[in-house]
This record gives C-alpha cells, sequence and structure tokens, in this order.
C-alpha cells in the first residue's frame, strides 16, 4: 500500500529523463571556488592562507559556530585567493579559490570501492566524524547534520525516516544513488538509526521509482542476514505527489503526526535524512571521507544527452556546462535545482556548492510567463497548499502589507513548494509575493523573541 | 386608529427623550478631554497623510507634537519650515529650521553604461526582485528597475525614464517625505540637501565592489579611486567600502570633484548648462592632481 500526505499537493508531469544514465564521474575543472557558505547558520571561517598547499580533502575552513559546519578541500593544489565571489544569484560570498595541481588525497581516507558493514559502536565518535567531515543535509536545506542528530535532551526520536522521494521533476540523482550505491545508503542510515537510538527506520520512495523499492527490499533483506544492527529498517512506497519530500510532509505521511507551526520534526518524534546525506554519512563514518563531490542531474529537454555526474563541490557551473556539451541554442532559462524549488542562475561562473542537485535547462515555453489576471476566488491555490494556508490572501494580505495578518494567517509556515503558483489559473504570482511576507514575517518573530529573551 | 398613532408618537417621544438623557449623562460623566491644540495644529497640517514625519498621519503628528516638551524630534517634511513655524506658534515652541531637502537617486546605471547580463520575467517589484537575486546586471548594488518608489510615492514626485531605466525625481512635487527611501530594496535613494537655488553636488553610485569589479558591471561606477577626495579643498568628501560620498553640510559646491570622476559617477544638478569656459577648465583641472602624485611619489 503507497502513503501519502492528507493534505494538499500537485502532480506534475515527472520527466525524468535522465534516470537511465548512471553516475559518471566528471574530470576535476582547473580551478575550484569553494565558498564558505555553503550551509544554513554560520558561514565557516577559512583556516588557511593564500599561497597554501591544500590536498583532497584536507579541511580548509572551520566552523563559525554552533549551526554551521567544516568545509574541506576538493582538490589538491595551491589555495591562490580568499575573497569575496559572486553566487548563483550574484551575491558576493567569501569563497577560497583554489588551483588544482595533481590529484593527491589526505592520507587518512579510505578510496577503495569496498563496502565496509561494520559500524564502530562509539556513538560520540561517530557524531564527532560526521561533524568534522562538514556533512550537512542533502536535501535543499543543508542543515548541519551532526546538530539535527543530536536532539535537544527530553526529546525522543521514534521513527527515522530517509527520504528518497525525489518528488521534484527531472531530477534523478537521489534515484542513481540507491541504483548503484544502495547498500552504503543502507549502512549510512543503520549508523544514523543507531545514533539516534531508534528502532524503526522507514526509506521512503515514491512509487514512480518501482526498480528503487524492489532494490533497496533486497539490499536490507541482505544486509539483515549480516548483523543486527540492520533490522528494523523498511521500505515505504509512496504515492507520487508534490512536495512528498518535504520534511513536515513526509512526516505527516510516513507516522500520520503533524508538526506544529514553528514546531521541529523532533518535537513530534521524527528526524528526516535524505538519501545522499545518508550516503555522506557512511563515507564519512566508514571510509573518512568529507563532502567533496556529490551527484548533479544535469538535464533538460533541450539537451542531446542527459547525465548524472559526480561533480567536485566548487566546480564552475559554466564548466559542468560545457561538459555536458554548451548551453543549448534554445534554451532560455537555466536553474540551479528543480524545476518547482530551484533557483534560476543569473551568473553561470558561480560553483557549486553542497547542496546543488541539479543544472536543469528549461526552453522558450516551458518558462514563458503567462498573462495574469484577477484572482477569481476558485480556491485551487488553498486546495493544493500542502501546509493548509490560503495563497490567495495571504497574497492579498503582503500586498496590503498587513505584517499582522500575515502572521495570524501562518504565512511564516511556507515552505516555498510553488504548489499555489502551479495550480492558479489566474496566473498570479502568489509565491513570489508570499516568499518576501514569509521572510518579513520570520524576522519580526526572531526580533521578538530576541527582545523577550533581552528582557528577562 | 387615532389613538394608535398618539399612543405610538407619545411612546417614541418619550423613549427619545429619555434615551437623550442617559446620553447626555454619560456624556458628562465619561467625558474625554481633548486639548484643543491638536485640532489647530492639525488643521494648518498639509494634510497629505503620507507618514513622512514617522507618525500614521496628519492627526497622530498632531497629537505627538502636542504632547512632546519641545519639536527637536517633531518635523513635517512635507509642509517644511513654513507649516513648523505655524505649529510652533500654536504650541508656543520654537523651532529648528530644516534645511528643505529632496529625494536623490544614487545610480547612474542606464542601459548604456550597464550592460544586461539576463532577463527578469517575474513580477514586476524591487522588492520581489531583490529577495531572488542582485539584479539583471553585473552591478549587485544597483537599481532594479520595477519602481517600487514610483508606487510609493503619494505626491506623483518619481517617474521612470523609459530610456535610462532609472528613476526620475521631479524636485518641484518630491516633499521629501521619505517613503522612496524606505521603498527601495537596495538604498540607493537618499534624502539631500536641496542646496542653494537648487544646486547639489552628489555621488551617483553606491557600487561597494573593487574598482575593477564595479567598473566592469558599469561604465559610470564610482570605482573608489579616492581622485575626488584628494581634490576637494573643503573635506567634504569621504571614501568607506570603495564609494565615495559627499557631505552636504560641507560641500560648496566647488564641482572640482565632477571635474576629476574618471567615470563620471559624480553629479552636478541644475548648475548651468556647460559653456566653453568649463569644457577648457576640465582637462586643466584633471592635470592638477595627476601631477601633483607624480611630484610627491618622487
Amino acid at each position: 500500500m503507497s502513503h501519502t500526505f492528507s493534505i494538499g499537493g500537485i502532480h506534475p508531469g515527472e520527466r525524468k529523463i535522465s534516470r537511465d544514465c548512471s553516475i559518471e564521474a566528471m574530470p576535476v575543472p582547473d580551478t575550484v571556488y569553494i565558498s564558505v557558505a555553503q550551509h544554513i547558520g554560520a558561514p565557516a571561517k577559512p583556516i588557511v592562507a593564500v599561497g597554501d598547499k591544500v590536498v583532497t580533502g584536507q579541511p580548509i575552513a572551520e566552523p563559525g559556530g554552533f549551526v554551521s559546519a567544516y568545509i574541506h578541500s576538493s582538490v589538491s593544489g595551491t589555495v591562490k585567493s580568499i575573497g569575496p565571489r559572486k553566487d548563483l544569484a550574484g551575491k558576493q560570498q567569501t569563497t577560497i579559490e583554489i588551483s588544482v595541481e595533481g590529484d593527491e588525497w589526505a592520507e587518512d581516507i579510505d578510496r577503495t570501492d569496498s563496502l565496509v558493514t561494520v559500524i564502530p559502536d562509539d556513538n560520540k565518535a561517530i557524531l564527532e566524524k560526521i561533524r568534522t567531515c562538514g556533512v550537512v543535509g542533502l536535501g535543499g536545506a543543508t542543515f548541519p547534520t551532526h546538530v539535527k542528530l543530536s536532539p535537544p535532551p527530553g526529546k525522543k526520536c521514534e521513527t527515522l525516516i530517509i527520504n528518497g522521494c525525489e518528488c521534484e521533476p527531472y531530477l534523478t540523482s537521489d534515484f542513481r544513488t540507491m541504483m548503484e550505491k544502495g547498500e552504503q545508503v543502507v549502512v549510512g542510515t543503520a549508523i544514523i538509526k543507531q545514533v539516534l537510538g531508534v528502532d524503526k527506520a522507514v526509506i521512503a520512495i515514491e512509487d514512480n521509482k518501482p526498480e528503487a523499492i524492489s532494490h533497496m527490499k533486497e539490499i536490507i533483506e541482505k544486509l539483515f542476514k549480516l548483523s543486527s544492527k540492520f533490522s528494523g529498517i523498511s521500505v515505504m512506497p509512496m504515492i507520487s505527489k508534490y512536495p512528498e519530500g518535504g520534511e513536515k510532509q513526509l512526516i505527516d505521511a510516513v507516522m500520520h503526526r503533524q508538526v506544529k507551526s514553528g514546531g521541529l520534526p523532533i518535537d513530534v518524534g521524527a528526524v528526516v535524512q535524505n538519501i545522499a546525506t545518508a550516503l555522506a554519512i557512511y563515507d564519512a563514518v566508514q571510509k573518512n571521507k568529507p563532502i567533496i563531490e556529490n551527484s548533479i542531474t544535469v538535464t533538460g529537454d533541450c539537451l542531446e544527452k542527459q547525465r548524472n555526474l559526480m561533480v567536485r563541490v566548487g566546480t564552475p557551473l559554466s564548466y559542468i556546462m560545457d561538459y555536458a556539451g554548451g548551453i543549448p541554442a534554445d534554451a532560455v532559462k537555466i536553474i540551479s535545482g528543480g524545476p518547482m524549488m530551484g533557483k534560476a542562475v543569473s551568473n553561470p561562473d558561480a560553483a557549486t556548492l553542497k547542496g546543488t542537485s541539479a543544472i536543469l535547462f528549461l526552453t522558450s515555453p516551458q518558462t514563458e510567463r503567462k498573462i495574469q489576471s484577477q484572482c477569481i476566488r476558485c480556491g485551487r491555490c488553498a486546495e493544493a497548499c500542502p501546509m493548509g494556508l490560503e495563497p490567495f490572501l495571504l497574497n492579498k494580505l503582503a500586498l496590503n502589507d498587513d505584517d499582522e495578518g500575515l502572521e495570524a494567517n501562518a504565512a511564516q509556515d511556507c515552505i516555498e513548494c510553488g504548489c499555489c503558483l502551479y495550480s492558479c489559473p489566474a496566473n498570479i504570482p502568489l509565491l513570489d509575493v508570499i516568499r518576501v511576507a514569509k521572510a518579513k514575517i520570520l524576522g519580526i518573530i526572531k526580533a521578538r523573541a530576541k527582545a523577550a529573551a533581552q528582557s528577562k | 386608529m387615532i389613538a394608535t398613532i398618539v399612543w405610538t408618537i407619545v411612546i417614541i417621544t418619550v423613549l427619545g427623550l429619555v434615551l437623550a438623557a442617559i446620553l447626555y449623562f454619560i456624556a458628562k460623566r465619561f467625558k474625554v478631554e481633548e486639548d484643543p491644540r491638536i485640532d489647530e495644529v492639525e488643521a494648518v497640517m498639509p494634510g497629505a497623510n503620507c507618514g513622512g514625519c514617522g507618525f500614521a498621519g496628519c492627526r497622530a503628528f498632531a497629537e505627538a507634537a502636542v504632547k512632546a516638551p519641545n519639536l527637536d524630534n517633531n518635523y513635517c517634511p512635507v509642509g517644511g519650515n513654513p507649516v513648523m513655524q505655524k505649529v510652533a506658534a500654536i504650541l508656543g515652541y520654537e523651532v529648528k529650521e530644516k534645511l528643505p531637502m529632496v529625494a536623490v537617486v544614487r545610480c547612474n546605471g542606464t542601459c548604456e553604461n550597464r550592460p544586461r547580463t539576463n532577463y527578469y520575467d517575474g513580477l514586476k517589484s524591487c522588492k520581489v526582485k531583490a529577495a531572488l537575486y542582485t539584479g539583471d546586471t553585473g552591478c549587485s548594488f544597483g537599481c532594479l528597475g520595477c519602481g517600487d518608489c514610483v508606487s510609493v510615492c503619494k505626491f506623483d514626485a518619481i517617474s521612470m525614464d523609459p530610456d535610462t531605466g532609472l528613476p526620475v525625481v521631479d524636485e518641484t512635487k518630491c516633499t521629501a517625505c521619505g517613503a522612496c527611501v524606505k521603498a527601495c530594496p537596495k538604498g540607493i535613494i537618499e534624502l539631500r540637501n536641496k542646496g542653494p537655488r537648487n544646486l547639489r553636488v552628489f555621488v551617483s553610485c553606491i557600487n561597494k565592489d573593487k574598482g575593477a569589479v564595479a567598473r566592469k558591471a558599469c561604465k559610470a561606477a564610482c570605482i573608489g579611486c579616492g581622485l575626488c577626495v584628494k581634490t576637494c579643498p573643503h573635506d567634504a568628501i569621504t571614501l568607506v567600502d570603495n564609494v565615495a560620498y559627499i557631505d552636504y553640510e560641507k560641500c560648496k559646491l566647488c564641482r572640482k570633484c565632477v571635474a576629476v570622476c574618471p567615470t563620471g559617477a559624480i553629479h552636478d544638478v541644475n548648475f548651468p548648462k556647460p559653456v566653453e569656459r568649463v569644457s577648457k577648465q576640465k582637462p586643466a583641472v584633471v592635470k592638477t592632481p595627476v601631477e601633483k602624485t607624480v611630484k610627491t611619489e618622487a
């Protein structure tokens, strides 16, 4: 039986045209640009100087706060400069530029392909390793994983959910990871399970990937025979619906529990990790390998050849595009990420980050903005909203700058999935307006909490 | 029949009298004492309710002004000195005369100066555009061109120039209420002294990038070379984060900085059209600082 979340959702065309392309390693570029702000929270602080020699896997920046992560060099070579560089959106971020020389790796990294199934018993050492290897959530939010795996005292995790839904159209990197590195993902899952001390782990996979579901089931059966540490892991098929992979939606679908406004998944006893994060945890704990590369789907209907590439962190997007055959003549928009939540690339010289999942080329008819008309109050946006919000109302309140009304109607709970905009027959850019309003309301809530903390 | 009508009239009249009496006593008992000066002050206000003073409207300003011990923090930018003098006369306070201000757009990124690197087809709102990315040119500081400042102006004083893609302030209409300053997500618009005979000099750029980067993105960007700082005889120009800024209180409008600026980022407004005399002067002024620096280095 397939599961799904209870309210809202849409089903855009899946277009997983790169699903049969296995992950290929992309050649290392001549220069990489590694940003120090690759995760949510405080940016990392560079610990190398210009002119230093670095090797692949060597830490080059340390956490700048509690919610922050290590950053490692993805290549071996010389640090050429440390300074501001424009990111995908054109904003200046401190970036470490490394020119590549040779391919020398840090000595303690296990580069063999052999599967290590013996999980160490010391949970503290595992957490420390996850921290020092700079593992962050690779599902999109890039939240530092060691923080997520250390629940605050008094809160107990009951179910671990591994998110293999990949509900965004076009994206296939998680699917390929499951097909090619399924064993590693399951071992990674068992590691997280052990650290959190939970009995139950669920790998949620949408039912448009039946191969992945049966493949993962086989692997779990196989590994279960090896050790009891692999008990309690199951695969749960999900109905293909967007945004099935949203954290709160997935918890609703798997556990039938709702995270309240402003709450965290741990409040209802859940921890959600992505497939790619589970693999990164396996690499960190079993192979001592930090996040220095990630799989990126390079796709689009106008591309001649679809690809799933293993790309070093900090590779310029323009280099990947050149490798994939250059920007197609009829592509008008390049998106980093999926078509629903990804961001348009305004600066193709920007480098990839740990959380970059795809480069998508869209053609003119796909991106054309239709003429906007008046709201006809059909309520389709409210029907589609997976958070149970009323986007038409939030849009109106935001345009009138009614901050109290926005907060009362929970604009801060918006997950920016874009279902409202997708379903609107009047083509009103609901999400564009609500996103700005949400940021403003979150700022107000934060300032209020800060003022309350100060007055105490 | 007649009796019904008579009784109705009697009952309604009695009821009306009783209720009127109740209302009268309640009004007496719970009367809100209001300073009559509030009405007087409100009467002399411009009545635009623009919020430029920082209060919700002219009535709110009047209430605040009457309550406050002096008028130092309350100033109606729209009415300016004449209105504030009337307010001061009503309240018996003294008012400090403020220089008349005007909104100034500090971006010179016309379509010619600032080549486009991409196109934006989203909602026509600077607020939304700024939340998504830094803009459709190489400059991440400049005007986004969606006209949020135009739509918030209650005095119809700002319009978009279709040729340059930049907002233009009509200084005869601008009341310096500051609505556009708040609306601009890039912080480009500044309230500056209107200047004697409306003459003013300002740096029309806020690009904080290093010179080469700024120049690449926009031909008319301030590149932070510091020539104007060295040239200014009145110490009015400061250079912070690769952007020059002219302090209008110190500026004596000599325009030497305008002549030396290599990118033309410094603008002079309302000065008489350059005649031959000025064009002859220009190269001469450019030469002097260059020579000076050479000498000091030698």
